[in-house]
């Protein structure tokens, strides 16, 4: 057993290197040219957002609708220390704070709303997210509505390794104890308190968790974008982010990832169908619902311990 | 009957697929093969075309290809071809895109339409050297690296043809002092944008430099309805102008209720108040009195601008507006350019725009430094709901 999780351990670290090899071989060969660098710094943002929402939505199973909000927390954090103090150095400084702040925020809404259960709480989320955004218009630090201009600083290794950071700390949770007490959350609520579980609690801590990330991914969207406005934090990019997450399966990360890399391949290959892009993208999320209602993976995952099961098994079968 | 369905679906998205390969390499073949065949020269026009915003965007398209049109009519054969692209008034995918057109290899790029995706492309275009000239992107020092610090470097590629929204407040504040003999003012104005904002700051700050005194700021945001209460505490007060800092939205309530309220002073406002929208909420028996600043309108059109307005109705059978003709200006601003220069080489490109003396429809006008044109603001008269007179102003900025 314990040989087996090394194995698994070195697969994965092996298929992350290898990734980022190819990427950044494809980048130097010219083959993903600047477009597609930033589609890849797009679809790379939302994995993460993706991923956090994921970790609040599908495997705690508790409907949020402010992640914005959290997202919005994130790039005023990096967006302002940027200003402070240009570069890298008030970069970091920025998603440090973006991490407190969220986590604060994310305590204080999540004790009283996470009480309420299914609509009320997407209810209570959403105008939550409205009300950070509205705070962000109305101050001077932040520049009101006009935003943030700000100068590029993430590079594609950065955004590469808090994606794959993100990734092992919410795929590591989903698997420990508390994780496995936030899917018994999701499966039934009153099963597991019965059980003595403290769904409270477990609720708040993936809630926090996720809304740390999505202040990383709102950072790394500042110091990519050269722009952050208050209007870009709206009920629509949430909306966005639910998108990718129940396009993927609720409670797959393996389906976020690959829910983004669709959407945003299919939005930038429609681009030269500027005036029915928006038709054809709906059109492929509502077949995509009517054929898998419960995403493109459901809750399968993809882990190399089921591929070497599979390959014993076949071993033991052709024995 | 399942199998049926899957087939259907593999079809269908096969299909989606198939098309979206044809386009896409139809659209990587034809520039290349039009360059071999003769010296076209790829405008770029990048708007938002779908979004809230697509109003503004659609405008400026049409105005945009209209310029197009007749440069190639004049010069008998297809120069100049648009490469059209839509960034959904998303900055991130606004960037995706500047990048795009840098590939695609255009001489310049007009738009996008507002100052948000405006701002994310600048260093992406700056940095590919390729010449950007905005329409409508009026926010204040747009044009710099760093907008919220006057003192930084200009991008050296980016040009506007509208003037900033300090520009047009300072020059209601002329107006309001100088024609109207006002010398208490009264601002009230939309602070959720960063449009309603500036113009409250450059009004109020102008007119006091003038000698002029603002009795009181209010403020209200997007969206709301209902201003009578504000405004009975308006009318209290002893002052000679309102000063409305937002869009005709809310300024066509704002006029209606103003008006109901006994306040019976000249109302001012900016070029948010462009719209047969504003007529409709106020009321046209409301509408007296009532002066917006503008750099575009039918009334007293020269002949140029004559021209335009039937080109443009002949071409898409309505009226174009400022948007539509700011974007016409932008495009042949950019052809001008491109002629005089006699090349499409970048450096050259804006070098012949630093110094290029432009005769458009919207006024006639040089870049100063900030590449921001200097020309004069059109203060526009209502008289019974109908844009009557047109006065030209030039603020007195000494800085």
């Amino acid at each position: 057993m314990k040989d087996r999780f090394k194995k698994t351990n070195l697969c994965w670290l092996a298929a992350i290197i290898l990734s980022y090899v190819i990427l950044t071989a494809l980048m130097q060969a010219g083959i993903i040219d600047a477009v597609y660098e930033t589609v890849l710094s797009t679809i790379m943002i939302n994995i993460i957002l993706a991923i956090s929402l994921n970790l609040i939505i599908g495997i705690t199973g508790q409907f949020s609708l402010g992640h914005a909000g959290f997202m919005c927390i994130g790039a005023y954090s990096a967006g302002v220390m940027m200003k402070q103090m240009p570069g890298m150095g008030g970069f970091l400084v920025g998603i440090l704070i973006g991490f407190v702040i969220s986590a604060l925020v994310a305590l204080i809404v999540s004790i009283p709303t996470l009480r309420l259960k299914g609509d009320y709480l997407a209810i209570a989320t959403l105008g939550f997210g409205e009300i950070i955004r509205i705070i962000v218009l109305n101050m001077t630090i932040t520049n009101g509505a006009a935003g943030l201009v700000l100068q590029k600083v993430v590079t594609f290794p950065f955004i590469f390794a808090a994606m794959v950071l993100s990734t092992i700390v919410i795929v590591n949770f989903g698997c420990s104890a508390p994780g496995r007490a936030c899917i018994s959350v999701r499966e039934d609520e009153i099963a597991s308190e019965a059980m003595g579980i403290n769904t409270t609690k477990y609720k708040v801590m993936a809630f926090v968790i996720g809304a740390m990330i999505a202040s990383l991914a709102g950072a790394l969207y500042a110091g990519n974008f050269y722009v952050i406005r208050p209007d870009m934090f709206t009920f629509n990019r949430s909306i966005d982010i639910l998108v990718i997450v129940v396009f993927g399966g609720m409670g797959s990360m393996t389906g976020s990832y690959i829910a983004a890399i669709v959407i945003g391949l299919l939005n930038n290959f429609l681009q030269s169908f500027a005036a029915v892009r928006m038709i054809i993208y709906g059109l492929a999320l509502v077949l995509i619902m009517i054929f898998r209602p419960s995403g493109l993976l459901g809750t399968k995952e993809f882990t190399f311990t089921s591929l070497f099961n599979r390959f014993s098994k076949r071993k033991g079968e052709a024995q | 009957m399942k199998k049926f369905w899957k087939m259907l679906i593999v079809a269908c998205l096969s299909m989606t697929a198939l098309t979206a390969c044809g386009n896409d390499d139809g659209g990587s073949e034809a520039p290349t093969d039009s360059t071999t065949e003769s010296d076209t020269i790829k405008i770029g026009l990048h708007y938002e075309l779908s979004g809230s915003t697509a109003d503004y965007g659609n405008a400026e398209l049409k105005g945009s290809q209209l310029a197009i049109a007749q440069a190639n009519e004049r010069l008998g054969e297809e120069v100049y071809v648009d490469v059209t692209y839509d960034n959904r008034g998303d900055p991130a995918e606004a960037v995706t895109l500047a990048a795009r057109l840098a590939e695609d290899g255009v001489a310049g790029v007009v738009g996008p339409a507002t100052s948000g995706a405006s701002t994310a492309t600048y260093q992406t275009s700056n940095d590919n050297q390729v010449v950007v000239i905005s329409p409508s992107a009026t926010a204040n020092n747009q044009t710099l690296v760093d907008p919220s610090n006057p003192e930084s470097d200009v991008y050296d590629y980016v040009f506007r043809v509208c003037f900033e929204d300090t520009y047009q407040g300072a020059a209601m504040a002329q107006f309001a002092f100088d024609n109207l003999g006002a010398s208490k003012a009264i601002v009230y104005g939309d602070t959720s944008s960063e449009y309603g904002k500036g113009l409250m700051d450059a009004f109020s700050e102008h007119f006091t430099s003038l000698g002029g005194e603002v009795v009181d700021t209010m403020s209200y945001v997007a969206g709301e309805t209902e201003f009578s209460s504000v405004l009975t505490n308006i009318a209290a007060q002893d002052f000679d102008v309102l000063y409305i800092a937002g869009y005709y939205s809310e300024a066509g309530l704002i006029i209606k209720q103003a008006r109901a309220a006994g306040i019976d002073c000249p109302i001012l406002g900016p070029d948010g108040f462009e719209s047969t929208t504003l007529s409709d909420l106020a009321g046209v028996e409301n509408l007296n009195d009532v002066y917006f600043t503008t750099a575009y309108t039918t009334v007293g059109a020269s002949d140029e601008l004559q021209a335009f307005i039937d080109a443009y109705k002949a071409e898409y059978n309505e009226d174009p507006n400022m948007f539509s003709a700011l974007a016409y200006d932008s495009t042949n601003l950019l052809i001008q350019a491109i002629e005089e220069a006699g090349t499409t080489d970048p450096e050259t490109l804006k070098q012949t725009l630093e110094n290029i003396e432009f005769d458009g429809i919207t006024g006639s006008f040089v870049f100063d430094e900030t590449h921001t044109p200097v020309k004069p603001v059109l203060v526009v008269e209502f008289v019974d709901g109908v844009q009557t007179n047109a006065i030209s102003v030039n603020p007195s900025l000494d800085e």
